[in-house]
């Protein structure tokens, strides 16, 4: 494929790096305007960086964006980035044109304006962190020394699966069980196979340490997710 | 009519204020503020500091509620990205943009935009002024 990469910066740099060490053997053009970037793809990767401005429909020509099968923009700029594409498409009919957000928020105008795909490491980054903390935790309360148990505490969302199902009809992980129920309104319950789960219940739970993400997807997880979804 | 105007240049300035003194409802947004210097002190629209292509920016100024929306930052990009962002995510009805480049002016022009390239305007111009014979001197006029 010839890939045309707009923007030698850290991104830029290795993508293009990466691309011609694949073993599918792409041709890559990476396009700069800041002379002294573009020396070092030159020193480093060999002929491959053109000086110019990438926004510039003289460049592009240059560039040959007519017969590329890829344009890549990732500048620092989203502007630049949408423009790079936008012109890609609208001018030189290129088939896939991936832009680098900045701003994540971005993302729904420039799907909107016809780019291919968007990448933002702010919002790849905020995902693995929503990954790590969810949004229900499980509150370790106590250790039990020696078992291997430990007590939990969860709050159980508006959207789970199990609200409005029986304590019984739960498939709890082994070893683990729900021994108190507290309401919205406070009021503590100790809970028997018939007690129904609400919405925003804080449950009280005995676990095994192992089990602790399989528990928690049990009593988090929304209907659309599976019972070990997420955590399983 | 509300108008937003984004860049306070010397055109964003100056359109800003005939639209102001014609008693239109007008916004100024500039991403540095001291650039509002250039507004009289007679003018009576608001001042914006920020970033016209943030939407969050956009949202706080109250861009939906707009009638028009004029780009004329230094950029050609960021006047390019704020105008769809105008239309497209804000729904103005009226949405204007300046791009130097006259190539790229031809292309978002194709695209739907409102567009304007000074560049082209200003050549043409000056060659129409060329073009034209100049009034004769006095001095040749008596002769």
């Amino acid at each position: 494929m010839y890939i045309i990469v707009v923007g030698a910066g850290k991104v830029g740099y290795y993508l293009a790096k990466e691309l011609l060490e694949a073993p599918e053997g792409h041709e890559v053009l990476i396009i700069e305007q800041d002379a002294a970037k573009c020396e070092r793809v030159t020193q480093e990767l060999g002929d491959i960086a053109l000086l110019g401005d990438g926004c510039e429909a003289a460049t592009m020509e240059k560039a040959g964006f007519g017969r590329a099968d890829m344009v890549i923009a990732v500048t620092g700029d989203d502007e630049d980035n949408l423009v790079v594409c936008q012109v890609a498409k609208a001018r030189f009919s290129v088939p896939r044109t991936i832009a680098r957000l900045n701003n994540p928020k971005n993302e729904s105008i420039f799907k909107r304006l016809g780019i291919d795909t968007t990448v933002s490491a702010t919002a790849a980054i905020l995902a693995q962190i929503e990954q790590e903390l969810p949004t229900h935790p499980l509150i370790h309360l106590l250790q039990l020394r020696g078992s291997g148990l430990e007590i939990v505490e969860v709050k159980v969302p508006k959207n789970a699966s199990i609200v409005g199902q029986r304590v019984g009809e739960l498939l709890l992980p082994q070893q683990s069980l729900i021994t108190l129920i507290i309401d919205t309104d406070g009021t503590p319950r100790v809970p028997s196979s018939d007690t129904v789960i609400r919405a925003e219940d804080q449950v009280v739970a005995v676990t095994r340490r192992e089990s602790e993400d399989a528990l928690r997807a049990v009593l988090t997880n929304s209907a659309s997710a599976g019972i070990y979804g997420r955590d399983g | 009519m509300k108008i937003v105007i984004m860049g306070c240049g010397r055109v964003g300035a100056a359109l800003a204020t005939m639209l102001d003194a014609e008693g239109h409802d007008v916004t100024v947004l500039d991403i540095r503020p001291d650039a509002f210097k250039r507004l009289p002190p007679q003018f009576k629209g608001k001042k914006h500091a920020g970033n016209g292509i943030d939407q969050e920016v956009l949202a706080r100024i109250g861009l939906d509620q707009a009638d028009a929306f004029v780009a004329v930052t230094q950029g050609d990009n960021r006047n390019v990205m704020a105008t769809q962002m105008a239309k497209h995510l804000f729904g103005v009805r009226r949405t204007l943009c300046r791009i130097y480049d006259p190539i790229r002016e031809e292309i978002y022009g194709d695209l739907g935009l409102e567009t304007i390239s000074p560049t082209l305007v200003g050549a043409m111009m000056l060659k129409g002024m060329l073009d034209r014979e100049p009034a004769p001197l006095e001095a040749e006029a008596e002769a």
